[in-house]
């Protein structure tokens, strides 16, 4: 094999099948899909993500929690993704066409987000989460993200309504309180808008289990 | 084809063939061929060498990080997320691809038969690449990291690093057009197809993800395509390039057999570049992509066991001087560790077993199985053979040598061994829906910290190498004691390279 050109045409060609393969054909398939309309309810899915939750997305990416956490359920039978409550069905290309970045993830040292937003809907949970998990979920290997919070003293009109409420050790020094900072709070309502739950006609939702 | 079978030719390394010439000018023009490379390859194996210490410390904290979560927790730019990117980033662009390029230019110069054209570009695409590591890492620490898996560098950072490739690229198919020896060895296969693989593999990388970006779930198919090839068609072909062609070299036969080392290339090349998909078992992609690629990481099974009878066998009687060569012991060493990374690639590829291992640290083990056991120690066995090489001057200390292999081997088996296991245990964990979440995130905490104890040893064996090169470089500008250049005396290499610390 000592003729060059027959070996820079073999390693060109070998390389161009799962180029066609898998980067072209998929794109193909699946790179204009679109949004699914239900025929009874007039429902489109996946929705367009309100900008608050966008702006949330950016930091979901730039505080890198793909890297713990991931957003796809697999199918039924498959892994205990379902039994675990992380969704009502497996996850499929469709549910994907909003994000900007697709963050599937490849590491679960955390559970998995994609529902999130529908198993806990509760905003000042997530803060407190954030703040320090080891206040939610004692335990925790999450690092604490103290850095999106503001510490600042109690003004003249008491005590601000979206201050976090810490006990015990996790409480600031007294006559202070910690408040989210607008990072956190866009942060959070990502969080609050990951549901990939939508009755698909390649997903369905068993009816008898959707609410 | 056949009839060069038959010939010993295509069995030996270019630069073992006498060239028609007498030894004693052969030796001398393969001392030219050193002195050209020099500068460049200098400037990758030091600027790689500063990148592997930058990321053994990145390592060690995002270790520390994941079983002691307040670790350093107040600083936002040194998150477990940033210095865990930051970390693969520095040893896979910084460390890795640099020793890659300079193991690359002095093969291909040896092969070829003809002193480095132009070193000066080299160099300057050198210093190119590591100013766009440094902005690369940098960026992903303040936060602007691209949160896609082996392509996390900053848009800004990329253009830089493209453009090193695409230079390094053309400089290896003009060396190799330039070549003066005609026969090919099949370690020059294997390298003019990773610097032409790699370019297009990151080029269409950067477009459909970071430039144009395509939608949904796309991305994750361009994603693994990509990198699990940057393994696959870059760092695996210069890691059997040089295995091909340092164990002839130091034990001084020809590789056992010259088909198999055809079939072994052709059939990586086929089946590698179609294993992407397996990443993504389970996941929201069409199955026929899936299934396309656990059929490709199947057929993996007949390059890796081809390369690995045609290595065993190559050496088969020559274990002995394993105690002797540093080179062939890290070598040997890399090319047990590919047969294993690569078994434990096939195997976590089905369905099934992918099934428990996928979300797990059974996945990082089986990365640093491949990225380090295999093709770090190949590298830092290169490193023994080219930097005496180089700079016409042995190596320094034989303690700090062993220190340096005994360091990185029980390193890497304690870090990859009870990983693995760890891993499957906290699969079988997380898919029985019966067993609390927080239950396995506190069963896999001593292992975690058992993973901080390997890469401490880890480090010690690569500050003992650090040093050791330091000592080298001192004595490159110290005036000659004594003659201590074996090949120029006219003494067989291959002699002098088995007889060295």
């Amino acid at each position: 094999m000592s003729y060059g050109p027959l070996l820079f045409l073999g390693i060109l060609f070998t390389l161009a099948t799962s180029w066609v393969g898998l980067i072209l054909l998929p794109h193909r398939q699946m790179g204009a899909l679109g949004q699914h309309t239900d025929t009874n309810t007039a429902a489109i899915y996946p929705a367009v993500r309100a900008g608050e939750a966008q702006q949330g997305a950016e930091h979901y990416r730039s505080l890198g929690c793909v890297y713990c956490h991931t957003q796809q359920v697999r199918p039924e039978g498959y892994g205990s993704d379902i039994e675990r409550g992380w969704g009502r069905r497996r996850t499929v290309s469709r549910d994907y066409i909003q994000d900007k970045t697709v963050m599937l993830g490849t590491m679960r040292t955390g559970p998995d987000l994609t529902n999130i937003g529908e198993r806990q809907a509760d905003a000042a949970w997530h803060y407190r989460h954030l703040y320090n998990p080891q206040i939610t979920s004692p335990g925790s290997i999450m690092p604490p993200h103290g850095f999106l919070f503001d510490v600042r003293v109690i003004g003249q009109a008491g005590r601000s309504t979206n201050a976090l409420v810490l006990e015990g050790t996790f409480a600031p020094p007294a006559g202070q309180e910690v408040i989210p900072t607008r990072r956190a709070e866009q942060l959070v309502a990502y969080l609050r808008s990951l549901k990939s739950s939508g009755d698909l006609p390649e997903a369905p939702v068993k009816k008898e289990e959707a609410k | 084809m056949i009839k060069q079978s038959q010939t010993l030719r295509a069995l030996l390394p270019g630069d073992a063939l006498t060239g028609g010439g007498t030894d004693v000018g052969n030796r001398a023009a393969l001392s030219e061929i050193d002195a050209s490379c020099r500068v460049p390859v200098l400037f990758f194996f030091l600027s790689g060498l500063a990148w592997l210490l930058a990321g053994t410390v990145l390592a060690l904290v995002a270790s520390i990080k994941l079983h002691t979560p307040g670790f350093l927790a107040g600083w936002e730019w040194l998150t477990f997320a940033n210095v865990r990117t930051a970390h693969l980033n520095t040893v896979i662009y910084g460390f890795a691809s640099q020793i890659s390029v300079g193991v690359t230019i002095w093969l291909m110069c040896r092969l070829c038969r003809i002193p480095l054209v132009a070193p000066g570009l080299v160099t300057v695409a050198n210093l190119f690449y590591n100013i766009g590591v440094t902005v690369g890492v940098g960026g992903i620490l303040i936060g602007d990291s691209t949160a896609i898996e082996w392509l996390e560098m900053p848009r800004y950072a990329t253009p830089i690093l493209f453009i090193s490739y695409a230079l390094i690229a053309v400089w290896t198919i003009v060396t190799f057009r330039l070549r003066a020896e005609r026969h090919l060895y099949v370690s020059q296969w294997y390298l003019l197809a990773a610097v032409l693989w790699f370019p297009w593999l990151y080029g269409t990388a950067q477009v459909m993800l970071l430039i144009e970006p395509v939608r949904g779930v796309v991305q994750a198919a361009v994603n693994w395509w990509f990198a699990h090839n940057v393994l696959g068609l870059w760092f695996t072909p210069i890691g059997l390039a040089s295995i091909y062609y340092f164990i002839p070299k130091v034990i001084g036969r020809p590789i056992h057999s010259y088909y198999l080392s055809v079939l072994g290339f052709w059939s990586l090349a086929l089946f590698y570049n179609w294993n992407g998909m397996h990443h993504l078992v389970g996941g929201p992609l069409p199955s026929w992509m899936i299934t396309v690629s656990i059929v490709a990481s199947v057929m993996m099974l007949i390059p890796v066991i081809t390369v690995a009878i045609n290595h065993h066998f190559t050496m088969l009687g020559h274990f002995g001087k394993l105690k002797h060569s540093p080179t062939l012991r890290f070598m040997v060493f890399g090319a047990v560790s590919y047969t294993l990374a690569s078994l434990q690639g096939v195997a976590s590829a089905l369905r099934s077993v992918s099934e428990v291992t996928h979300f797990t640290h059974h996945t990082i083990a089986h990365a640093h199985l491949g990225m380090y056991a295999f093709f770090s120690m190949v590298m830092f066995g290169a490193m023994y053979y080219i930097l005496p090489r180089i700079t016409q001057r042995e190596w320094p200390s034989n303690s700090l040598i062993s220190l340096h292999f005994w360091g990185v081997a029980l390193g890497i088996v304690l870090y990859v061994v009870p990983m693995s296991i760890m891993g499957f245990i906290q699969g079988t964990m997380l898919n029985d829906a019966a067993v609390r979440f927080l239950d396995v995130v506190q069963f896999t905490l001593p292992w975690l910290k058992l993973r901080t104890l390997a890469g401490l040893l880890l480090a010690a064996g690569h500050v003992a190498f650090v040093i050791n090169v330091g000592w080298l470089l001192v004595r490159m500008f110290e005036p000659y004691r004594k003659p201590v250049v074996r090949i120029l005396t006219g003494e067989a290499e291959t002699v002098a390279a088995a007889k060295q610390p």
